[in-house]
């Protein structure tokens, strides 16, 4: 376990980022998102939630995938260039570092994502504990601990400094190449720190919310259930939860006419959308019902069913707070439970 | 609130309404979300307080394609939106029962947030204070610090539109409001360079969640024209800087003389992007060249960009302003 003064944290960064991209929360225009470090920009470690979250470093909204251009009458394609260099995520939650887990599973299954593979393998997450957890916030109810990210480097915020504790290889790597600002640090003001947090988290509204309903429901009686139908009204079919959800995976691939070739690129897809999923035959969700079922099912059924248990929510809260109509996954799980 | 629920089951009760629209009790004391509700018993869940802040003259289209009447509450503001849809034949008169319902401003909760309060239980109302119980203790913050934007320069209390009253305050002028214009004003005096920084700070911001346009009230086209993949205007992303620009910029066009500037748009934005900004430069711009206007005062007359008289300005206003 290491230390640093929080008054020297731009020396951290700095070193960081003199090896390293480093990207991390920075407020711009009164909003803190990621974004890569510079000597001006405003780093903001006191939100507690960015308004997007760290998924773009490694799963970007809008990327390019690959260029083709006609020279000479001959068709080039110009594959975009993978990450092949090391890059450092500062200020992950534990939930957004698990939500990186959801991805993986997706990503890196067969068949494999290569742009995303190559970012998770230059990737080095700095995980930070959540000091003051809030309302918001459901992680405990995935069984995520924001006491103990469980990321390459853990840190902890308490009182004037930043404590540092590597966890994998990577986070040791990276240890070293800051060790000269890091200084040694006994263990009992994190531990003591922890147990505020969990004790936090144990009073937070939505803490201990119900999941059986779920794993003790067969799909189709869930898919089936008139609630839906209740619950759905309100949703404006905006896309604001699912590109603020760390885990939202689902995207379109698209070209852009460049005007002297095609950039064929692909952003972030939205089943709130009512293009999603439609095909050469037509649309198989044609309600709005029907989608916003989708985006429920798929976080809390279906994912699940096929990743050993693995619920494809985190409980970060986004969702809550930025929902335009006050729907949220928290209301579907309660309403799904059986609670009025 | 009680008289509102009260007057709702007599209206469900009597057959004037087969349901109601209004807001139903959310779980963190600042989430209310809009709401139908069919019968008496689901009324239990209704709630009227400062974060009922969603225009429901929007959810109106929908409501009027159902069968029978809905009663809906209207704040003075959203009475507004809902005369421009029926002068857009986007809604219909006699498909609403419209009960308009006092307001003394809605709530921004990012506002108490930002402040550092945190872990919100539950919050309640005793005269200008809000009184929030939360996980760290019992915080107050003052009603007034909280309100939305739009409600510091609000319009007036006074509905448009409506077949009763209860609590409203017709006439009354809303506390001491700012200039709306204030901020337009500022950016009309920045050179092009800052002003052009000030929209590039704020646009990069946006993620393309179409909150602001599926929110709005003016926003009632069937199919966007940047939802239809028929033509290469279809976006769910950015594929370079200046994108995210032309889509706020043609939207603001598009509701240009039809906006009320009821603030959806920026109350919705989950990057707390000032959109009432464009809507409101081009109100200004209206008031200055045709004549004060406000959309949504009457359902019949004709609008300044739809019409045209002698005392329009002439087209080079535009070249004029632009060599200033």
């Amino acid at each position: 376990m290491y230390k640093i003064e929080k008054s020297r944290l731009s020396e951290l960064f700095a070193a960081i980022a003199a090896q390293e991209d480093l990207f991390l929360p920075i407020k711009k225009c009164d909003q803190a998102n990621y974004g890569l470090w510079t000597e001006e920009a405003e780093v903001d470690l006191d939100t507690l939630k960015t308004v997007k979250s760290p998924k773009d470093c490694f799963f970007p909204q809008s990327e390019t995938l690959y260029k083709c251009k006609n020279e000479d009458g001959k068709l080039a394609i110009d594959p975009a260039k993978l990450q092949d260099k090391p890059f450092v995520v500062f200020g992950m939650r534990a939930c957004d570092v698990q939500a990186v887990k959801v991805l993986d599973n997706v990503f890196l299954n067969d068949p494999v994502d290569s742009y995303y593979a190559a970012r998770r393998e230059h990737g080095i997450l700095v995980a930070m504990a959540c000091h003051e957890p809030e309302e918001t916030c459901f992680c405990k109810v995935f069984g995520i601990d924001a006491a103990n990210p469980a990321a390459d480097v853990a840190t902890w915020m308490v009182g004037e400094d930043l404590y540092w504790k590597a966890l994998t290889e990577k986070g040791e790597a990276l240890t070293k190449l800051v060790e000269n600002l890091l200084t040694d640090a006994d263990e009992a003001a994190v531990e003591k720190e922890k147990k505020q947090i969990q004790a936090i988290i144990e009073k937070l509204p939505f803490s201990h919310l119900d999941l059986s309903v779920f794993e003790n429901s067969e799909l189709m009686e869930l898919f089936d259930s008139p609630k839906w139908e209740e619950m759905y009204k309100p949703c404006l079919a905006c896309g604001t939860c699912t590109f603020v959800c760390p885990t939202c995976q689902c995207y379109d691939i698209k070209d852009f006419n460049t005007g002297s070739g095609v950039q064929r690129y692909r952003c972030w897809d939205s089943c709130m959308y009512s293009d999603f999923t439609m095909m050469a035959h037509g649309n198989m969700r044609t309600s709005q019902m029907q989608r916003f079922r989708q985006r429920f099912m798929h976080k809390l059924k279906y994912y699940p069913d096929n990743n050993d248990g693995m619920y494809s929510c985190v409980g970060c809260g986004r969702c809550v707070s930025k929902c335009p109509a006050s729907l949220n996954i928290v209301k579907v799980i309660k309403k799904m439970g059986g609670e009025a | 609130m009680q008289e509102l629920v009260k007057r709702a089951k007599e209206l469900l009760a009597d057959g004037t309404v087969v349901r109601v629209l209004g807001w139903k009790q959310g779980d963190l004391g600042y989430n209310p979300e809009p709401a139908y509700f069919n019968s008496e018993e689901e009324l239990k869940d209704f709630v009227y307080d400062g974060f009922c802040g969603a225009n429901l003259s929007k959810y109106m289209i929908e409501a009027c394609k159902m069968e029978g009447n809905t009663l809906v509450f209207l704040k003075p503001c959203d009475t507004y939106s809902f005369n421009q849809l029926i002068k857009e034949h986007r809604v219909k008169r006699e498909k609403a029962y419209i009960i308009g319902v006092g307001c003394k401003g809605t709530l921004d909760i990012d506002k108490v947030k930002n402040a550092g309060i945190k872990g919100i239980e539950s919050i309640s109302q005793d005269g200008d204070t809000l009184k929030l119980k939360t996980i760290y203790g019992e915080k107050e913050f003052p009603f007034n610090d909280a309100l939305l934007e739009r409600c510091t320069v609000c319009k007036g209390k006074t509905h448009q539109v409506y077949d009763e009253l209860i609590g409203a305050a017709e006439g009354e002028e809303a506390g001491p409001v700012g200039n709306r214009f204030e901020m337009v004003e500022k950016l009309e005096a920045m050179s092009p360079k800052e002003r052009f920084e000030f929209w590039q700070g704020e646009l990069s911001k946006c993620i393309r969640c179409n909150a602001c346009r599926n929110a709005c009230p003016a926003c009632s086209c069937l199919k966007c024209v940047f939802d239809s993949n028929q033509f290469d205007t279809a976006q769910k992303a950015n594929v370079d800087t200046f994108e995210e620009q032309m889509f706020h910029i043609i939207r603001a066009f598009h509701v240009a003389g039809r906006c009320t500037d009821c603030g959806e748009c920026s109350r919705v934005c989950p990057q707390g992007i000032p959109l009432h900004l464009l809507n409101r430069k081009f109100i200004k711009d209206i008031n200055e060249f045709y004549g004060e206007y406000q959309a949504g005062e009457d359902t019949d007359s004709r609008a300044p960009l739809t019409n045209y008289t002698f005392e329009d300005v002439e087209p080079g206003i535009v070249v004029e302003r632009g060599q200033k």
